[in-house]
């Protein structure tokens, strides 16, 4: 039986009737996806930016509160994500060859390394919100000593007057390296101080991994349907479009991860 | 009974196959409300999408009204101040966000696109009926938000406001995180059917100018739309969880959020235009029954205009606190930006030159777009310029640019697009009397209503106060009184136009004598969109298509069209 | 018909072989155990730079290999660089401008925050 026999086209249950042909509906599906993967990588990207402002204004702040997270537990979850991207490359594969078994076995270990993420992510968030280690005025972590050793800038500003009725009372910006205090204020020696507004940290760092994780989510339901449809048998080597797009998802996820991990966590 | 008639070629259905409102078509194929609630049809979708942002007009337009009366008095009129900052800002919300952004492409777009291509659909039908249900979905949200408190922070959601007031922002924001992603999965469908769906023999540049509008509208909403997405998300952070990112009484930086808002909401606007200056192109080729002057530079420049677009948001923020070294290079990124459709509208102005220009109901929007985006865009430059901006920023001459530009540009050609489309959407004809009354109507309201506060914004009056100095009252009053000419013209165009639905002459598959593939087909199109494989030739030869009275419509020259039932 | 013929005529597009597959993921494991290490080595502001580095050379490797790019028709990765594009289009122009108004703002302005 000649597999590009038209009689084939004919009945091919996959074959939307809109598309000429199957080749032609596998290409749209793999650039429709990369195109959704385009707009997640704008979607974090705003994040990336968020970070990059505050970490190239305020380093000191992320220097100092990046002690907080915990390296290990952040090197476990890559390390998890990337054998999730393993075992997801290797299932799309195990579709093209019409190895059935090692499909489902592979999706359902995918399935797994995610909840491996999610729970460690819950560790460490737990950690946080015991500690007060939360953005905005939730930051209720003790800091040591030096927190108040701040510029001469007062906290309430004085209201700049209308024109002309009164000069500002605003001191003028601190120009120090790094964005740290005036230089007048000498700085003790010992441990480096305490930076203000270390709560700007957590902020960025609960938006992205929360972002994130939001995405982790999404897709392992992507991927347990699936894996539904997969112990089906629909997947083979005819039809292999959907595992393959979910994966290129679950990959992005991977990625955005791959960056996550040492701009927040291995900060030196 | 639908003919399927063996017609010699295209252009070429025989009388009785012209109009398809007596046998089968998209509109009765399958019955009841749950065949037009699942449908996959691109043609219903485009229906179900033009009904719904009809609503929304409705109700952005009614909302306009209201503040507009408020604005007859310097003082309170109809309504207290915190009503009308919930006005104007529902106002801009529902008009942008459900009517101006998905308008085009989702209702004119969806139903044609893939008859240009002579395709039976977009590529993802399913992703596009999801597409529609996001919309409603938003418009569910901000409908919630109206009614528990609606939002007074202008459509801009500018921080620390957003992120403090007590009105019900975050159900609102959300509502715009959804219909953010109708409109990106709208822009992904007709970016792959694009590609993927050209018949043989259409490459890029043998496409209509309709598809490189829809196509750089596309590419905009694919990379702009996402950081509006994660800028609302951030606002709900802020409000639910109090982030601070930017809110800069913990420290952060508010001017970050106008960078991540605008950043978005500029490319948003050529996400407006860019689709109704594709119908413009159309249009000039048709009723001017001339080729269109300059494809290749009209094609060229809808990808410039989208790439460029990039590139300018700052011009919103002159004056927010914005660096002056990064002012200086916005300005002049924006005066680049005007360049491509500066090329547009010359390449227009010259298809009509030596044409027969048939003042047809469309025509005369597609020459209200050019004489009043040709203002809109020209006040654009006073406001890129730093000096001038300085003066006239968040006064009512920025409101009567982008009037000018979202509403005499994009509305006209939204007007203009829907009479040329509607025969061959509904089979029926409009009363071309009504359609020209309404159209003059419409175009001497909008400059009643908005060349006023050109002139009242130059003299100082600042946009957004409820009360005002009582030496703009003239103005207002001028402004007020044109625009309930616009709302008497609009309502003009809803009654001839539901009137045409049962009562209109029926349409020919041919109305205006164009040479795309859409008028290849009857109106309205079958289910499958096309009787026969279309010829898909060159979409401007518009010279070739001739009157045909019997048909009372036109037809392909040369092409003979066999009686009904002849092998 | 063996399963292997079934894939070549059947399947569309390329299967990565598994010796690939396998390499990349040694490789990625590797990077991984590299950009740890790395912290612990003083190179200033050069550490902010190797650790982006490494993470775009383990970015590479599961784009390129993971996702398919390097079997892949070119426009995919036209998409996806473009994007990446656009992000340093905005976060550049973001840096820009937030370092030049710098100067204009008040020193760890956060007066929500009481005292820390």
């Amino acid at each position: 039986m000649s597999h590009t026999s038209p009689h084939d086209a004919a009945h091919d249950p996959h074959l939307a009737h809109h598309f000429p042909d199957a080749a032609t509906q596998f290409e749209a599906g793999k650039l429709g996806m990369w195109i959704f993967l385009a707009t997640e990588i704008l979607l974090f990207g705003g994040l990336f930016c968020a970070y990059a402002v505050y970490r190239a204004h305020h380093p000191e702040i992320f220097i100092y509160a990046h002690q907080f997270l915990d390296k290990v537990l952040g090197g476990i979850n890559t390390a998890v994500l990337i054998i999730s991207s393993l075992t997801m490359a290797w299932a799309v594969r195990a579709a093209q060859l019409g190895h059935q078994r090692a499909l489902v076995r592979l999706l359902t270990a995918t399935i797994a390394l995610g909840f491996v993420f999610l729970g460690i992510k819950y560790v460490e968030y737990e950690h946080k919100w015991k500690e007060g280690l939360l953005p905005g005025t939730r930051f209720t972590h003790p800091l040591p000593e030096g927190t108040t050793a701040s510029p001469p800038a007062p906290v309430e500003p004085a209201p700049v007057g209308v024109a002309g009725e009164e000069a500002t009372t605003i001191p003028p910006a601190a120009r120090g390296p790094a964005g740290l205090a005036d230089p007048a204020a000498a700085p003790p020696a010992g441990p480096p101080r305490v930076p203000r507004n270390v709560q700007i940290f957590f902020g960025i760092y609960f938006t992205m991994t929360g972002l994130h994780a939001l995405h982790v989510i999404a897709g392992m339901i992507t991927l347990m349907w699936i894996l539904r449809r997969a112990r089906r048998g629909e997947f083979g080597p005819r039809y292999f479009t959907p595992v393959d797009l979910a994966g290129l998802y679950w990959h992005l996820v991977d990625l955005i991860w791959i960056y996550l991990f040492p701009l927040l966590y291995l900060i030196h | 009974m639908t003919s399927r008639d063996a017609t010699h070629g295209p252009g070429a259905l025989a009388a009785s196959a012209q109009n398809a409102l007596g046998g089968d078509n998209y509109l009765n194929h399958g019955r009841g409300v749950w065949s037009w609630l699942t449908t996959l049809d691109h043609k219903r979708i485009g229906v179900m999408y033009l009904v719904s942002i009809l609503a929304a007009f409705l109700l952005g337009g009614v909302f306009a009204l209201l503040l507009r009366t408020e604005l007859l008095t310097p003082q309170q009129t109809i309504m207290k101040a915190d009503t009308y900052n919930q006005m104007f800002t529902l106002h801009g919300a529902v008009m942008i966000f459900l009517f101006i952004i998905p308008g085009i492409p989702a209702a004119l777009g969806n139903f044609v696109l893939p008859l240009m291509l002579g395709a039976k659909d977009v590529a993802f039908p399913r992703l596009n009926l999801a597409s529609y249900y996001l919309w409603v979905t938003g418009a569910l949200f901000a409908l919630i938000s109206m009614i528990t408190g609606a939002v007074d922070t202008g459509w801009t959601f500018y921080t620390p406001y957003s992120t403090t007031t007590s009105t019900s922002v975050i159900s609102m924001v959300f509502g715009a995180f959804i219909l953010g992603f109708s409109s990106i999965f709208t822009g992904l469908n007709f970016v792959v059917t694009i590609h993927k769906m050209r018949p043989p023999g259409m490459t890029w540049f043998r496409m209509p100018l309709f598809l490189w509008g829809l196509y750089g509208t596309a590419i905009i909403q694919i990379l702009a739309t996402p950081v509006l997405g994660i800028t609302l998300l951030l606002i709900i952070a802020e409000r639910a969880l109090g982030v601070g990112i930017f809110d800069p009484a913990l420290g952060g930086d508010p001017v970050l959020f106008q960078h991540f808002f605008w950043f978005y909401s500029h490319p948003a606007v050529y996400i407006m235009i860019l689709p109704a200056m594709g119908v413009i192109s159309e249009l000039m080729a048709t009723f001017s029954r001339k080729r269109i002057f300059g494809y290749t530079f009209i094609a060229g420049s809808s990808i410039a205009i989208a790439v460029i677009s990039f590139l300018v948001w700052g011009h919103h923020m002159f004056v927010a606190g914005q660096s002056n070294l990064a002012g200086m290079i916005f300005s002049f990124l924006t005066f680049l930006v005007a360049i491509p459709s500066a090329i547009k509208v010359f390449n227009w102005t010259a298809t009509m030159y030596k044409g027969s220009v048939w003042l047809a109901t469309p025509m005369l929007y597609a020459l209200s777009f050019l004489f009043l985006f040709g203002i809109g865009g020209l006040t654009g430059l006073f406001l890129g310029a730093l000096a001038t901006d300085v003066h006239l920023h968040d006064t009512y001459f920025v409101v009567a640019h982008f009037h000018y530009v979202m509403f005499g540009g994009t509305v006209m050609g939204f007007l203009g697009g829907l009479h040329y489309w509607w025969p061959k959407m509904f089979g029926r004809m409009y009363s071309e009397r009504w359609g020209r009354i309404a159209a003059l109507l419409i175009f001497v309201g909008f400059n009643v209503t908005f060349f006023a506060q050109f002139v009242m914004g130059s003299q100082g009056m600042p946009r957004r106060y409820y009360n005002y100095l009582p030496e703009f009252t003239t103005y207002h009053v001028i402004s007020t009184l044109g625009s309930y000419l616009l709302g008497a013209g609009f309502l003009i165009v809803l009654v001839y136009l539901i009137h045409s639905l049962a009562k209109g002459q029926p349409a020919p598959a041919n109305p205006w004598g164009a040479a795309t593939a859409e008028w290849q087909t009857p109106s309205p199109p079958p289910h499958d969109n096309f009787l026969q494989d279309p010829v898909v030739d060159d979409p401007y030869d518009v010279e070739r298509w001739r009157w045909d009275a019997e048909l009372a419509g036109y037809r392909l020259e040369g092409a003979t069209a066999r009686p009904a039932g002849a092998v | 018909m063996t399963a292997y013929t079934h894939a070549t005529h059947g399947a569309h597009g390329h299967v990565v072989p598994a010796t690939v597959l396998l390499a990349v993921w040694g490789a990625l494991m590797a990077l991984t155990v590299l950009t740890v290490a790395a912290t612990w080595v003083d190179l200033g502001a050069m550490n902010l730079v190797v650790a982006l580095a490494i993470a775009t050379v383990k970015a590479a490797l599961v784009v390129l290999y993971f996702m398919h790019m390097r079997y892949d028709r070119p426009f995919h990765a036209i998409v996806f660089v473009g994007s990446l594009a656009f992000v340093a289009l905005f976060v550049i122009f973001a840096l820009l401008d937030t370092a030049a108004y710098r100067p204009e703002m008040i020193p760890d302005y956060a007066p929500a925050m009481k005292g820390r």
